[in-house]
């Protein structure tokens, strides 16, 4: 079973992480990603050797500012959260919840396909929605939107195209 | 038919048969309408059920799902069209051999169904190519396909297979992927928005947005 939260965030600072609380997931700063994820999956203790889920989560500027200790100007200009899931197939247990906060302006974070090759998909397809550049991924490209394709569909600002509008209702683009 | 109805049915009880190499022509191609294999998303269960044993297409002519365009007569289109399969869809049918049909199943490929919100969702795939049958639902029951199937039987029927050899359909324009969607969006000689959609907002020009948007 895994450790209550209280005891990884003690753990984790004890290797010298800042790390908060956010409910069930650990808030973790970006430049610190991937030791976390490296003492994670290396430690006995722990194990975490599978990245289950990793996707991001789009909160616009004029939404109200993250629950978590990380009030900084940033956050209230709008971030991008990244959420990891990590579970250990060595010792059948999970999920640690790892959150990353990003400027929505430029959000770039390590790849975790240094630490995980399952990530490498996941990341993509994150870039591919949400705009997010993880520096380190092999081939980051477009993976379910074609190569040529404008804009980040799962931001909360995207606007979808009105297929009904007629055609020469607008000048040749 | 230039044969009175009377007249024919007293031949048959002799074991005479009148009948029109159109009729001939229409019996055996309706009856033995053979699909693309073409399922896109869940519909595909309903298709692939619908083959099965239980509901059996075979009994309607639709013995074999045939793998390759070239060598179907029918595609059903099962299944959500997105926009990036959509270009591959109007390729295949373009491969098929005339006399060719379109059934589109299912809500998704009919009109976008539950997913026309969606930013990679074609709104039905009769903006780029011809159809002929639609079947609602979602998914529609395998007796919902059959129906459809019966429908279309009765088109191939009431059309004189000379005239549809003769109406040479030519290949349909195959849509591009542009910055935000297919270029173009519908092909107009296809299918028209209908009136009430010309006072729609326009798409937001990508140019004057926010600047992290792109």
């Amino acid at each position: 079973m895994l450790p209550p939260i209280d005891q990884i965030k003690a753990a984790l600072e004890r290797q010298a992480k800042t790390v908060a609380i956010d409910g069930a997931n650990l808030v973790v700063e970006a430049g610190d990603l991937l030791n976390v994820c490296r003492f994670l999956k290396d430690s006995p203790d722990y194990a975490m050797d599978y990245v289950s889920n990793l996707t991001a989560v789009d909160y616009p500027p004029d939404l109200p500012a993250a629950p978590t200790g990380a009030q900084t100007s940033a956050a209230q200009a709008g971030r991008i959260e990244m959420v990891y899931h990590l579970f250990s197939m060595a010792k059948k247990h999970g999920p640690i919840g790892l959150k990353v906060i990003l400027p929505r302006t430029t959000p770039v974070v390590d790849s975790l396909t240094k630490v995980y090759r399952g990530a490498e998909f996941q990341e993509r397809e994150v870039y591919d929605l949400f705009g997010v550049r993880f520096e380190g991924h092999p081939d980051l490209r477009r993976i379910l939107m074609w190569d040529g394709f404008e804009g980040h569909p799962m931001r909360k600002d995207y606007v979808v195209e009105n297929q009904d509008e007629p055609i020469a209702a607008r000048p040749a683009a | 038919m230039a044969l009175d109805e009377g007249l024919r049915s007293e031949l048959q009880k002799s074991g005479v048969y009148v009948t029109t190499w159109d009729q001939l022509a229409n019996w055996g191609r309706s009856n033995s309408i053979w699909p693309l294999q073409f399922g896109l998303a869940c519909c595909a269960i309903e298709m692939i059920s619908t083959a099965a044993s239980r509901f059996d297409i075979a009994r309607f002519g639709s013995e074999i799902f045939r793998a390759s365009p070239r060598q179907a007569d029918l595609m059903i289109v099962a299944g959500t069209v997105t926009k990036k399969m959509a270009p591959q869809v109007v390729r295949l049918y373009n491969q098929m051999a005339e006399p060719k049909y379109v059934i589109s199943m299912g809500a998704c490929a009919t009109s976008g169904g539950p997913f026309h919100k969606g930013y990679n969702v074609l709104k039905g795939i009769d903006r780029y190519i011809p159809v002929d049958v639609y079947i609602p639902g979602c998914p529609p029951t395998p007796e919902a396909l059959l129906e459809g199937l019966v429908k279309l039987q009765e088109r191939l029927k009431s059309h004189s297979l000379a005239g549809e050899i003769a109406a040479k359909q030519g290949e349909y324009a195959i849509p591009e992927f542009g910055k935000r969607g297919l270029e173009p969006r519908y092909n107009a000689s296809v299918w028209q928005p209908p009136e009430r959609y010309f006072n729609t907002p326009t798409t937001p020009d990508p140019s004057k947005m926010a600047p992290n948007n792109t």
